[in-house]
């Protein structure tokens, strides 16, 4: 009888928690995957170092060469976009500060509503834009497996929800904010096993590169 | 003196000196509080003038006797009080004079002489875990409340534990404490939640209930949409400062000075469904989010389980922190072992290397 | 010695992926940028050339080997195995395809070093036997001959004594002690012995010591080409036997791409041990001579020249500043490429493309970016240093009627010495 109250309180008890464990250990379990293989000692005399030219790569990277960049705009707009709308609605939204606030102990500033609104509504735009790409892009089309548009629907289902419970356009609240935090939990739990996992293993990815380039001193 | 059974609203509000205008404000404040348009104040009025007074059975289970408290006594001497005087509540336990077997033979008597036509009023939980937990003159409150209800017209459970279980059923729910609803199946139930709720609710449900002798349209929760359709959030004149970003962040901050809104500071107003914003509280003087503290969503299911009072709405009922530490100490542990299953398997691959020459570049056959 | 089947090539994928490997993959958004940044694929627009999906056959040999989910999903019979088939199929992409020039590794968001990942899947491809047949006879010419091209020492020793007769240059050879030892490519003993005629004229001016090894001038390496590890040890041990035996302090390595990748930074960790002698490519040595003012030049060219960087000792070997001095020593109209230095375009023939003919077609196709880069300056003189891409690259002007002279920059420098005839080896 009270179906959504009480899958507002699954969604933000049982589940959570339960989202939070896998997603944590999952991850742990992946770097350690990754880590484990090991980098064979390197036994060449090095015309750089590693470790600066690795973490300047780390940023570095951020920003797209400009030819490839004036031959495939859109996968850079389109993956800008949506990743500063997400970035936007996930860290500068007060009530997810809140979250990370009791989860860390430490918290940060946020936006106001409206920007961060205006931030999830091009997260969504984005996000369909890099979808059509996909869809209709002949390299990403050969590329695209079920995992990426997997991962796609779950970057997609929190921004979806999170508008739809931000300007109540379901009811009841507890409903749609139940889904939600459903929706964000399908994604810390698949996280781990998916290409999700970029989100961290993209700095290993970019250090190593910038390492490896930079002990034969070119800066990659 | 007529029977006071057979009497009429209008004659017993004549009686204690309303006026023909002040009736009609009080359905017009009806008929706004139920959502109803301004034509209707006459049909109100009329349904309402010739309305018989009901009779109506009050059981108390496990509760704390505040709704008692909250409908009985903060309005006097108004017309909602009126319209409680006006019903004939023939039994009341924490309120009647009389008392063991005298009461329960009062009840008896009512259920009888009014059978398919009471109401019964419930505010409290049923304890199903051991019928003892609670009873009254030796009978437990399921037997009470399925004998009386039996011959019953509707039943208004109300007050948050008679809706939803309320306190008694939170977390560990000691009792097997549950709501009317889970027990009644066969009449119609009417939810007035609010821990306590809303008298000015209690008195137009049964204002509705006297004027078209139905009950009202229920939400999900078998609330009245008129009260319970609009959450606190929506109507909450602090919402303008939600909408901008500005949160107080203690209770004695600038921003709480300011009236900021209250969100970081635990307020529930955006899950819970209820009239305090527009009703307000104490003959309208104020309610919770205007004197400085949040809504606590006392009039949702499981409200005592839905995280602490003082914790923002985003954050999880359990303790993340402590869910993060036990499973990055898991993850460190399962991870070790999938990194040794790696080491391992890569040590055997670097084990059965076969040496590649240019004489076996080329497959066989 | 073992039999080449799909099992010793699976092992071998095993035995490659590494640590970047799977972070590499973990990172992998299906994105697409690598393509664009690839002439296999912006010249014939075929998506199936784009760099990233040249690993499928590693990747999924990672995904199932080394991560819970993939292990979770083989249990479940889900994973797609890698097999005889697929690594068929796959020969035309991780060879014919790709040049391993790492230009895709330079742009990729994710920070992916995918020509890195080529090189690793290629041991598994040779392990199994996927290799080219042309590769594979190019490396079985190498071990067993000495040379990919079939040359002998012999016909280097006629060449020296061709050289020596025409220039009175002497060319120092097995010379117990001299300080640098200089390899060479085969292209340059029989396309460019210019270039071996040049080294003696600059060294000789800069009074440097040097020799050639009889046993140990071939400085290609067909096993970094072909993937494999064993067979490039074989070819690197050569090289570290003479130049220990000659007991030199330097090794240089010439106009050929891979030979500095393998001789630099590959032939340490294939002999799993330092060498006792340091390696410089000689556009280093010839730097380094102009710096300290041993080598000066005269009479610039006011040719407008400019200069491909191969991308083994530019992008994937950090020389990219010293030719642009040497070019500014030779010429003073030098114009850059749109896209130079570490962003450069690959002649299309590196990485054992241009010694394997099922890959020609194909190669010519995706030289029109050179050729469209070269057109971009208005050069009138293509300089270069990699004996490969020079053959490539002249090769591919002619397939498209362009008129172009081309020069290594180490024989420019030695037209443009100042020989001062006091100086005396």
């Amino acid at each position: 009888m009270n179906e959504s109250m009480d899958f507002l309180l699954w969604a933000r008890g049982t589940a959570f928690d339960v989202a939070v464990a896998i997603f944590v250990i999952g991850v742990i379990i992946r770097l350690f995957e990754i880590v484990s293989l090991g980098r064979a000692n390197n036994l060449a005399e090095p015309k750089g170092s590693e470790f600066g030219p690795g973490m300047k790569t780390i940023v570095t990277r951020t920003l797209p060469e400009a030819g490839v960049f004036k031959r495939q705009p859109l996968t850079v707009i389109g993956g800008y976009v949506f990743h500063f709308g997400l970035l936007i609605s996930l860290f500068l939204f007060i009530p997810h500060i809140e979250l990370f606030a009791a989860t860390f102990g430490f918290s940060w500033p946020g936006l106001p509503n409206p920007i961060v609104d205006a931030a999830a509504v091009l997260g969504i735009v984005g996000l369909l834009a890099v979808l059509w790409h996909r869809l209709t892009n002949p390299v990403m089309k050969i590329l695209t497996e079920k995992e990426d548009y997997l991962v796609w629907l779950l970057t997609f289902l929190p921004l979806l929800t999170g508008y739809l419970a931000y300007h109540r356009l379901v009811n009841p609240y507890p409903f749609i904010l139940g889904l939600h935090i459903l929706s964000v939990e399908l994604l810390l739990v698949l996280f781990p096993f998916t290409k999700l996992m970029h989100t961290f293993t993209l700095f290993l990815a970019r250090w190593y590169n910038g390492a490896m380039n930079g002990r034969r001193g070119v800066e990659s | 003196m007529a029977d006071p059974r057979t009497k009429t609203l209008g004659e017993t509000l004549r009686r204690h000196g309303v006026s023909r205008r002040g009736f009609l404000k009080f359905c017009t404040a009806t008929a706004s509080m139920m959502a109803l348009p301004p034509s209707m104040v006459p049909a109100v009025a009329a349904a309402l003038d010739k309305a018989s007074r009901p009779s109506v059975i009050w059981l108390s289970f496990q509760e704390c006797t505040g709704c008692t408290e909250s409908l009985t006594r903060s309005h006097s001497p108004t017309l909602e009080s009126l319209i409680f005087d006006h019903i004939s509540l023939d039994y009341h336990h924490t309120l009647q004079v009389a008392s063991g077997h005298a009461a329960e033979k009062a009840r008896e008597e009512a259920m009888h002489a009014n059978h398919g036509n009471y109401l019964v009023v419930v505010d409290g939980s049923i304890p199903l875990g051991n019928p003892g937990y609670s009873t009254t003159a030796g009978v437990s409150n399921l037997q009470t409340l399925e004998e009386t209800v039996a011959g019953a017209a509707a039943v208004i459970a109300v007050g948050t534990c008679a809706a939803f279980g309320g306190l008694p059923k939170a977390y560990p729910n000691p009792t097997g404490a549950v709501a009317v609803r889970d027990i009644v199946h066969d009449k119609p139930v009417i939810n007035v939640s609010g821990c306590p709720p809303i008298p000015m609710v209690i008195t137009g449900v049964l204002a509705h209930y006297l004027t078209f002798g139905t009950l009202p349209q229920l939400d999900q929760y078998g609330r009245p949409m008129n009260f319970y359709g609009t959450s606190i959030h929506d109507r909450c004149y602090r919402r303008p400062f939600y909408d901008k970003g500005l949160f107080a962040d203690t209770f004695d901050d600038e921003g709480a000075r300011k009236g900021w809104c209250l969100y970081k500071l635990g307020c529930k107003g955006p899950m819970t469904y209820n009239a305090c914003a527009t009703a307000k509280w104490n003959e309208g003087t104020s309610w919770p989010v205007e004197s400085g503290h949040g809504c606590l969503g006392c009039s949702e299911p499981n409200f005592w389980d839905a995280g602490g009072f003082y914790n923002a709405l985003s954050i999880p009922v359990g303790e993340v922190s402590r869910s993060v530490s036990y499973a990055a100490a898991a993850g460190l542990a399962v991870g070790a072992a999938a990194a040794g299953l790696n080491s391992r398997a890569k040590a055997k691959a670097k084990k059965n290397h076969g040496t590649v020459t240019v004489d076996d570049l080329e497959k066989k056959s | 010695m073992s039999e080449a089947t799909l099992e010793r090539g699976l092992n071998a994928f095993r035995e490659q992926i590494d640590a970047p490997v799977a972070a590499f993959f973990s990172s992998c958004v299906s994105c697409g940028m690598c393509a664009e940044a690839c002439l296999f694929y912006t010249e014939t627009n075929d998506p199936k050339y784009t760099p990233i999906r040249k690993l499928e056959p590693l990747r999924r040999v990672w995904e199932q080997e080394y991560t819970i989910s993939g292990k979770i999903k083989k249990a479940l019979g889900f994973a797609r195995p890698v097999t005889d088939a697929m690594l068929v199929e796959w020969r035309e992409l991780l060879y014919d395809s790709c040049t391993m020039c790492a230009r895709c590794s330079m742009v990729c968001p994710v920070g992916n070093d995918i020509a890195y990942m080529v090189r690793k899947a290629r041991e598994g491809m040779a392990a199994s036997g996927n290799a080219p047949a042309d590769v594979i006879s190019a490396a079985g010419r190498a071990v067993k001959i000495g040379s990919p091209m079939g040359i002998k020492y012999k016909a280097l020793e006629a060449q020296i004594k061709h050289i020596e007769a025409d220039s009175g240059e002497k060319i120092p050879v097995d010379v117990e002690g001299a300080d640098y030892m200089a390899l060479l490519s085969s292209m340059e003993v029989i396309n460019f012995p210019e270039y071996i005629q040049s080294l003696a004229k600059i060294f000789k001016q800069a009074g440097v010591s040097w020799t050639l090894c009889s046993e140990a001038f071939e400085a290609t390496n067909t096993g970094i080409q072909i993937g494999s590890s064993d067979i490039a040890r074989q070819l690197v041990q050569r090289i570290v036997d003479g130049a220990e035996k000659l007991k030199v302090k330097y090794v240089i390595a010439p106009e050929c791409g891979h030979a500095y990748t393998s001789i630099r930074w590959d032939g340490p960790n294939l002999i799993g041990r330092p060498y006792n002698f340091r390696v410089l490519h000689i556009l280093e040595l010839l730097d380094e001579l102009r710096a300290s003012g041993k080598i000066r030049t005269e009479n610039l060219s006011d040719e407008r020249m400019t200069f491909h960087d191969p991308c083994s000792i530019a992008r994937k070997g950090g020389v990219i500043e010293s030719p642009r001095r040497l070019m500014d020593m030779v010429s003073t109209n030098f114009v850059e490429m749109k896209d130079h230095g570490k962003w450069n375009w690959c002649c299309g023939g590196g990485g054992g493309v241009s010694a394997n003919t099922d890959a020609e077609e194909l190669r010519l196709k995706a030289f029109r970016r050179k050729k469209e880069q070269i057109a971009e300056t208005g050069a009138e003189l293509l300089v270069t240093a990699c004996a490969n891409c020079r053959l490539v690259i002249e090769e591919g002007l002619e397939e498209y009627n362009v008129e172009m002279p081309m020069e290594g920059l180490t024989e420019l420098v030695a037209q443009h010495l100042v020989v001062d005839e006091n100086v005396e080896a």
